[in-house]
């Protein structure tokens, strides 16, 4: 099964090569995996999708908190919770297609970005699931190239708790 | 208190940082990208600087000096190839859980990623195999960080912890401003077990009928053996250690089964596959231990102490997980048992597996063997040395045939197995260990792996007893072609390049003994054990095909448990 497990990070030098590391020296799966800044900014929020058991991914959860660089890891899966994806689609048209195109691209909410003589660029924003879905439809027209930023999410209502500092005495 | 001084040079705040952390030794090689720190090395007198002779050798004196004692072990080397050296001693450390420091030269802050001279990413390199690691970037991080890697190694579950130290950053200065205390808000170790979880274990234990402790090397690392003794002795239950929990109990007690696992006991192995309470103290369920998962102690209740949550369901899924510092839930559990469980029936089935198929080797033909020896050493020094093994052959022989009493007396390479782990291990053993003979002992392959060393061990005059357990092989891996790999003995015959050991330890400068017949032993060993001015080496040439046993095939159960050779005749 998938899971997104939201974990913050020191925003330093090598904190997020220590998690990738760790995924692939313990051969844990990532579907996807994101990064960035978070309302304080010292501390990185990385997102990342991974599948397996239950066993595994109770693995991966402690073996995140286990890195000394991690402060806080939340599995949130089978909470309430935002998540969202954002891609760039490159499409071929043809004379007929390109209304089509951007009518699909209006159905899923998605913006035109560019275009030129032979393609249309456009961004859809939305949960993995419905990215998955445009692009299934975009499909058939020929998808010249892609862009996925990997999942990222938020429980919803979350409050985030003010960890201890680091305290230098 | 904040202790603020003058401005000082990189330099000088790695030793005075080191003096705040109370370091005695420091195992180190120089070279370009740490010169700073050894023009500053000759006017310090707080600590001694052994100078080894490969940067791997100094690792290893590290691990060895840091679980004879405690303390944490600290290493200093140079940049890109020194670094490099130290990697596999790091491995080493990190799968057994040692605390050891490692501070290696990097090339100048503005020349990284340039490729160049002697530049190796060695944090990129260690990052899988370290608890954590550091690149110094700036001098005013210099002193927080070291702080931070001695309390990292040595707390929670101990582990190496590297730090490199580009040459720029020795140069610059700064105050100096050393941390009395630190608090990391993404390293909070638990240290208490849970209430309820120790309750409960403790009624579970009270009503158990076959119970059994599976002691590891956590209730060494936590100092819990008074613990573990005093809650064994008073509910009288039996008691079996992997091979870094050895000498946590001490092996000449009726309750100790002795080791379980690969080339356990009999009776261990059968109390471990029907007890019916197993009681995991510091462990982590390994394969060497657990054989084929599934068929693990399958009838019991698994109750399982640690320090560190990822061992926790992690190969063996448990019924009851406390985690914790094992001498502190040791404690509070003997204080919940009220009642001791009646075990007459059970230690009269366990006593009856002990009969069945005790440990045993052919004494009566005349030729030496690695058994004898061993037996011999342990008699000789009460089984209160600190022995330090290598792997393989005789490493399996050590654990049976050496009567462990006191913790931190085994060192050996459990979790990576590192042929010539021992030798350098020795040295460190004896840099911290003073009042008690220190026995390395290896077999002729790994021997010659940090052979080097010797000189290291020779000019310090360390009286290190170097047992060379010769049996022209390398006895372990020709043992499994012997069982596995259809008699191919394919590169494991030393017999026709072996050196003269003999003539290797006097160039070494150690008094050197070799035999090749049972009698000689005592007076050997009474020659090499009454003379402590410097180390001795000792080659016994043993039978050279000798197997060990018992064996339980790698990913098997205690079923197919092998007891002796079969015999050619029993084979059709
Ligand atoms: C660095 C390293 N290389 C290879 C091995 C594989 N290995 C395990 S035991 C062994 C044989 C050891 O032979 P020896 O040192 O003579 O000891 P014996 O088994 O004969 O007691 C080997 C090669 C290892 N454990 N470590």
């Amino acid at each position: 099964m998938k899971h997104t497990i939201s974990v913050h990070v020191e925003n330093h030098y090598g904190a997020f090569n220590r998690v990738a590391t760790m995924f692939s020296g313990k051969g844990f799966n990532i579907h996807s995996i994101s990064i960035g800044e978070t309302e304080v900014p010292e501390v990185s929020r990385m997102t990342i999708v991974t599948e397996g058991e239950d066993k595994i991914i109770e693995q991966v959860v402690k073996q995140l908190n286990r890195l000394i660089d991690t402060i806080k890891v939340i599995d949130l899966t089978g909470q309430s919770r935002v998540e969202r994806e954002l891609a760039l689609i490159t499409v071929f048209y043809q004379k007929g297609t390109r209304a089509e195109i951007t009518n699909i691209c209006n159905i899923f909410r998605g913006n035109v970005v560019d275009i030129n003589n032979k393609t249309i660029t456009l961004e859809v924003t939305g949960p993995p699931d419905k990215i998955d879905a445009v692009i299934n439809v975009l499909a058939p027209y020929g998808i010249k190239e892609m862009a996925r930023s990997g999942t990222v999410a938020l429980k919803r209502g979350e409050q985030l708790k003010q960890d201890k500092k680091e305290t230098v005495i | 208190m904040r202790t603020v001084t003058p401005k000082m040079t990189g330099a000088e705040i790695f030793f005075e940082s080191l003096k705040k952390e109370k370091v005695e030794y420091v195992f180190g090689y120089p070279g370009g990208a740490v010169l700073k720190i050894y023009e500053k090395l000759y006017d310090v007198d707080f600590l001694k600087h052994i100078l080894v002779r490969h940067e791997q050798g100094a690792t290893h004196m590290a691990e060895g000096y840091a679980k004879a004692t405690g303390k944490v072990g600290v290493v200093l080397v140079t940049s890109g190839p020194g670094a490099t050296n130290t990697v596999t001693g790091i491995a080493d450390a990190y799968m057994d859980s040692v605390p050891i420091v490692v501070f290696t030269g990097q090339v100048p802050t503005h020349l990284i990623g340039n490729d160049a001279f002697q530049e190796a990413d060695i944090v990129g390199i260690t990052r899988p195999i370290t608890k954590h690691n550091f690149l110094v970037r700036d001098v005013n991080e210099l002193a927080l960080t070291i702080k931070k890697a001695f309390y990292i190694a040595s707390t929670g579950r101990p582990g190496p912890v590297l730090v490199d130290l580009p040459k720029d950053v020795i140069n610059s200065v700064c105050e100096f401003d050393y941390p009395e205390k630190i608090e990391l808000r993404g390293y909070k170790p638990t240290f208490l077990g849970h209430q309820n979880q120790i309750k409960k274990a403790a009624e579970i234990l009270k009503k158990a009928k076959r119970p059994l402790l599976y002691v590891g090397g956590g209730v060494i690392m936590s100092n819990g053996d008074r613990e573990l003794r005093l809650f064994a002795k008073e509910n009288n239950l039996p008691v079996t250690m992997t091979l870094q929990g050895l000498g946590a109990f001490p092996m000449t007690d009726t309750q100790s089964l002795g080791m379980l696992g690969m080339h356990g006991t009999y009776w261990a192995n059968q109390a471990v596959n029907n007890c019916d309470v197993l009681v995991s103290l510091g462990a982590r369920f390994d394969d060497r231990v657990t054989g084929k998962v599934d068929a693990f102690a399958t009838k019991a209740y698994k109750i399982h102490v640690d320090i560190d949550p990822t061992c926790i369901d992690k190969n063996i899924v448990v019924d009851l997980p406390i985690v914790g510092d094992v001498k502190h839930v040791l404690a509070e559990l003997a204080a919940e048992m009220d009642e001791a469980p009646d075990l007459t029936e059970w230690w009269q089935q366990i006593n009856t597996w002990r009969e069945e198929c005790p440990l045993h080797y052919e004494k009566n033909d005349g030729k030496l063997r690695s058994e004898f020896i061993i037996e011999k050493i342990s008699e000789k020094t009460k089984g209160e040395a600190v022995v330090i093994t290598d792997v393989g052959q005789h490493q399996m022989w050590v654990s049976q045939y050496y009567k462990f009493t006191n913790p931190r007396s085994h060192i050996t390479s459990g979790g990576l197995g590192t042929m010539g782990f021992s030798l350098p291990a020795s040295i460190g053993a004896a840099f911290g260990i003073k009042d008690r003979p220190i026995v390395s002992i290896s077999g002729d392959g790994g021997f010659q792996m940090n052979i080097q060393e010797l000189v290291t061990a020779a000019y310090n005059k360390l009286p290190i007893k170097f047992i060379i357990l010769n049996n022209s092989f390398l006895g372990m891996v020709r043992q499994w072609q012997e069982l596995f790999h259809a008699e191919k003995y394919s590169f494991t015959d030393l017999s026709d390049s072996n050196p003269n050991f003999v003539k290797v330890g006097e160039a070494f400068g150690l008094k050197s003994f070799s035999t090749n017949s049972p009698n000689n032993v005592d007076d050997i060993l009474e020659q090499a054990f009454s003379y402590n001015a410097g180390p001795v080496l000792i080659e016994f040439k043993v039978v050279k095909e000798d197997m060990v046993f018992p064996i339980i095939p790698a990913g098997q159960s205690v079923k197919e448990i092998m007891t002796k050779r079969l015999d050619p005749k029993e084979m059709v």
